[in-house]
């Protein structure tokens, strides 16, 4: 029992500092609600500290196999922890300036990432599924979390809808795949797979409503739809938090069941996702060259990430696996960045929502232009940024396994890419500013943002350490 | 011995970020110093490249080598060869070109400016001798980034569209050449170049990988039909981004050439030549042609650098010594004149603020040294003897007589054609009558731009009365790559 509870210490930790937020929320005058946000804060940084210091070698499998504590598992919740204590960070100005920096936020946020860690060490679909809804409720009450606006919840209202029925496809599949296997574990249902055992036509038919309700959580097409809306909806600081550390969550999931459970449906699985990934990379590219909000031109430009991680996924080895982490771990960081500076633009009244909000940014202030020029390039794709090793990792990984045609379809998809990714340097450095109000932020925020961007080249300039980890954390946890 | 290379690469790039920290918006000389020293320091690391270079030896030189990234077996291998070890040297001076020209020139955001170059300078040293195809990829690419904020911040009206249609135009080449080293490296399990040029590769693998290559480099050099956006480019870019276009990052798309596809993929390169030998003749006639008509005195030279680089491309593929001699000096003498023409371009535009040939005539009334001077390279852009234009096309025509007579007629035709266009335009602007009140209160150079333009003409004519210097460290080299390429892969 109590190496049980050893395995899970950061979830119960997160839960335990949710609840204690919580309830401390009913004493705290909202003049005073910045003693929640470092309450959470504290308990983010505690959590980083028992999820390192409880890491150990090996696997260990806990509560009759439910859960699971291995380095990848560590790895991604630690990574988590970072990417959501930064949207914390980021996005305080903006909630403080709309009234929306209340206690149940801290609260919300805590569960979504208990979810996204439920989900990071799980070891059975029940698990899977309890933290994926515990992660994806949280989300939709966050959305809506402006709740006397219209956008936000409007977005909320598409998202639950959308999710609701793509979680009811997931469970779907999940029960076609325990008739079966007759078992909900995942190894046991990965040893019937691999073992041919099985009715093969229930299996392939679970495994498609599977990959469609993994396909809608990564957001990829034809799944998108709801992408673009929630992530224009949401207030900023949510949209950052749905567009990062999710996605982590989201990696775990399908590397947990694709990879390991229905390893044995390779062959299955492996053209769904060259379907989906060579949609996602034409589709969310060209249709982002057509918004004119920053927010939806992000939103596509996480549809064609989404894509190219998959294709780094599909090669079905290690070598893509880790191409696939290290893909999601270099976006999600990319990203944060990117809606940080979008963050920081914007202030009490005005969104910077605007591709046009961008113009001239360099004569404002030449450094916030030369970090956003950091995440535009990484995210297309242009060395020395970490964006560039990213893609080149899963082009290596799809040309290993024979797929040369899908990375020269990838590769003429980020072109197309760049074209808007470039417009936005365009925007700051060629043109003239429109709006001259200076830019106010406090100065920890502004440091950790600076660190964010600048991390993307420095992690560019010498990437392996980040690349290694992937691999280790993925060798280490038998994939 | 000190790591040559990686301060040809480093010291630039840290000088300009130095730029870059201690900008001050009301006192920008401060940035045009550090800049200035940082320039001269990055050429006088170079300098040892080339008097401790060993003429005699083949092989790689100055080698550096250290483990980058294990994950995929990259690593931060440099070394130059006869090869590659001039333009290293040619890059090095133009920078210090570029940031005195720029001196007094560019009035906003100087710092910017002179780190850009100065970045640049880095990087271009870096895919000169990078000996890894990652670590090339990395620097060919990241050159981009400074490139298209010098066109697009510092150009002229129509500087947005030039600088979006050189970074993808250059994009779409690179990107398919990543793949193409993705695969060798599947192939080979190495990114070293030296593995690449030992693996031996069926024939329609090399057809592939020949296309992917050679639209990475034919659109960087660039060759008819992808030229399209060095016009363009040109035109916008502010006088520095000019000479640097010209000067060296069109030889990093005709290094790939020798780089690259000829001793990796040497049964396509002979099995393609009769393909690339007619783009090139194309561009050295057509272009040249076109160039005739240009009202434009920079889009004049651009289309007169596209011509020049179709001689190179045309010398690469003849595989005789004499060709791919012929063809790098070429590559280097057309770094220094079409630098030089920029340059007066560029004197004469910061007077008039027109490029327009017709805006001008008789200026050699108010302006005579500059008149002398431009006398000087125009006669070199059009290939006379004693200056360094002749010795690289003489070369190249030379053996391309050797293939075939009518292949170096045809190829000697640029003698015709380019001293039409360059000295019609020579005459149309410096000859005649004051044309216009503006002409007629022209002042001539200045000390800056005399010592600027001297320094180039005196390279232009010590390149051309005595280039062995330049031969005789290429030559050694040349020899190896053509017994190299000789030898079948399949």
């Amino acid at each position: 029992m109590r190496a049980d509870l050893y395995a899970v210490l950061p979830e119960i930790a997160i839960l335990a500092s949710a609840s204690l937020i919580l309830i401390a929320g009913l004493f705290i005058p909202q003049a005073r609600r910045a003693i929640s946000f470092w309450l959470a804060q504290a308990a983010l940084l505690a959590t980083m500290w028992i999820v390192v210091s409880t890491a150990q070698v090996g696997t260990v499998r806990a509560f009759h196999g439910m859960v699971v504590d291995d380095m990848l598992g560590d790895v991604l919740k630690l990574l988590a922890l970072v990417a959501v204590s930064l949207m914390l960070f980021y996005g305080r100005a903006y909630l403080e300036a709309r009234g929306l920096f209340r206690g149940e936020a801290f609260v919300l946020v805590l569960f979504a990432l208990l979810g996204m860690m439920v989900m990071m060490g799980a070891a059975s679909f029940l698990t899977l599924y309890l933290g994926l809804e515990i992660l994806s409720l949280s989300l939709y009450a966050l959305v809506a979390l402006q709740r006397d606006a219209a956008a936000p919840a409007e977005a909320a209202m598409k998202y639950f809808v959308l999710g609701a029925l793509a979680s009811g496809m997931l469970l779907y599949g999940v029960s076609m795949v325990y008739g079966a296997t007759g078992s909900f574990d995942l190894d046991r249902v990965a040893e019937a797979t691999l073992g041919s055992q099985g009715n093969r036509t229930l299996l392939a038919f679970g495994l498609v409503f599977i990959v469609s309700g993994i396909a809608f959580k990564l957001g990829v097409v034809p799944y998108h739809m709801w992408v673009p809306d929630v992530y224009h909806g949401a207030p900023t600081p949510i949209t950052l938090l749905v567009g990062t550390a999710p996605k982590l969550a989201a990696f775990a999931f399908t590397l947990r069941v694709l990879a390991g459970a229905l390893k044995g449906m390779e062959f299955d699985w492996q053209g769904m996702l060259i379907v989906l990934s060579l949609l996602s990379m034409t589709l969310g590219n060209l249709i982002a060259i057509a918004q004119t909000s920053v927010k939806r031109m992000l939103a596509y430009s996480t549809i064609a990430n989404m894509g190219f991680m998959l294709m780094g996924f599909l090669a079905a080895d290690l070598n893509g696996y880790s191409a696939a982490m290290f893909y999601t771990v270099a976006y999600v960081f990319t990203s944060a960045a990117s809606f940080g500076v979008v963050l920081l633009l914007s202030r009490e009244g005005f969104e910077a929502d605007a591709i046009d909000d961008f113009k001239g940014l360099n004569r404002r202030s030449p450094w916030w232009a030369f970090i956003m020029l950091l995440v535009m390039f990484s995210l297309a794709g242009v060395p020395p940024m970490l964006g560039f090793y990213a893609k080149f990792a899963v082009l290596e990984a799809a040309v290993n396994q024979g797929f040369v045609w899908l990375a020269v379809a990838g590769v003429l998809a980020s072109l197309v890419g760049a074209f808007y990714y470039l417009r936005i340097v365009k925007l700051m450095y060629f043109d003239e500013p429109t709006d001259r109000e200076p830019i106010v932020a406090p100065g920890g925020t502004r440091a950790i943002l600076s660190a964010n961007g600048l991390a993307l080249l420095v992690l560019g300039i010498l990437p392996q350490p980040l690349m290694g980890l992937c691999v280790v954390a993925l060798a280490q946890s038998q994939f | 011995m000190l790591p040559y290379l990686s301060l040809a690469i480093w010291v630039p790039i840290l000088a300009g970020l130095a730029v870059l920290v201690v900008h001050r918006d009301d006192d920008a000389s401060r940035a045009r110093w550090i800049a200035l020293a940082g320039a001269l320091a990055g050429f006088l690391v170079t300098l040892p490249l080339y008097f401790h270079f060993d003429v005699a030896s083949g092989a790689l030189q100055f080698v550096e080598r250290g483990e980058w990234i294990p994950r995929f077996d990259v690593w931060y291998h440099l070394g130059v060869d006869g090869i590659s070890v001039l333009f290293i040297l040619l890059n090095s001076f133009t920078t210090v070109l570029v940031v005195w020209a720029g001196w007094e020139v560019i009035e906003s955001r100087v710092s910017q400016y002179m780190a850009a170059f100065l970045i640049m300078s880095g990087l271009i040293n870096g895919a000169f001798s990078a000996m890894d195809g990652v670590l090339f990829y990395v620097f060919f690419e990241a050159m981009l980034i400074p490139m298209y904020l010098i066109i697009g911040i510092w150009g002229g009206p129509r500087r947005v569209y030039a600088a979006l249609k050189f970074f993808l135009y250059t994009l779409l080449g690179s990107l398919l050449m990543l793949v193409a080293f993705v695969y060798l490296y599947n192939v080979t399990e190495s990114f070293a170049l030296q593995d690449w040029y030992r693996v031996p590769l069926s024939l329609p693998v090399q057809y592939a990988l020949f296309v992917a290559f050679f639209l990475a480099f034919a659109v960087k050099v660039p060759m008819w039909p992808v030229h399209t956006w060095l016009p363009d480019a040109h035109v916008e870019a502010p006088t520095g981004g000019s000479v640097v276009l010209a000067a060296i990052t069109l030889k990093i798309g005709a290094y790939g050439f020798v780089r690259f596809i000829l001793p990796i993929l040497p049964d396509a390169s002979r099995e393609l030549s009769a393909f690339v030998i007619t783009l090139s003749l194309i561009a050295v006639i057509y272009i040249g042609f076109v160039a005739l008509v240009q009202s434009d005195m920079k889009k004049l030279i651009a289309y007169s650098s596209i011509s020049h680089m179709g001689f190179v491309t045309l010398g690469f593929f003849l595989f005789s010594p004499l060709g791919v001699e012929g063809a790098l000096v070429q590559m280097i003498s057309h770094g220094f004149v079409s630098a030089a023409m920029f340059l007066c371009v560029g004197v004469l535009y910061d007077r008039m603020h027109s490029r327009q040939i017709a805006d001008y005539g008789g200026v050699v009334n108010t302006m005579p040294r500059f008149a002398a001077f431009m006398m000087l390279f125009a006669m070199a852009n059009a290939g006379l003897p004693a200056t360094s234009g002749f010795v690289g096309e003489f070369l190249v025509i030379l053996a391309a007589v050797k293939v075939n007579f009518w292949l170096g007629f045809a190829a000697a035709t640029t003698l015709v054609l380019g001293a039409a266009y360059t000295l019609w335009m020579y005459k149309r602007v410096i000859f005649g009558a004051v044309a216009n009140p503006g002409v007629g209160a022209l002042a001539d150079l200045s000390r800056r731009e005399f010592w600027l333009l001297a320094v180039v003409a005196a390279a232009v004519l010590a390149m051309g009365l005595w280039p062995k210097p330049f031969v005789d460290v290429m030559h050694v080299s040349v020899t190896d790559l053509l017994a190299h390429v000789a030898r079948s892969k399949l």
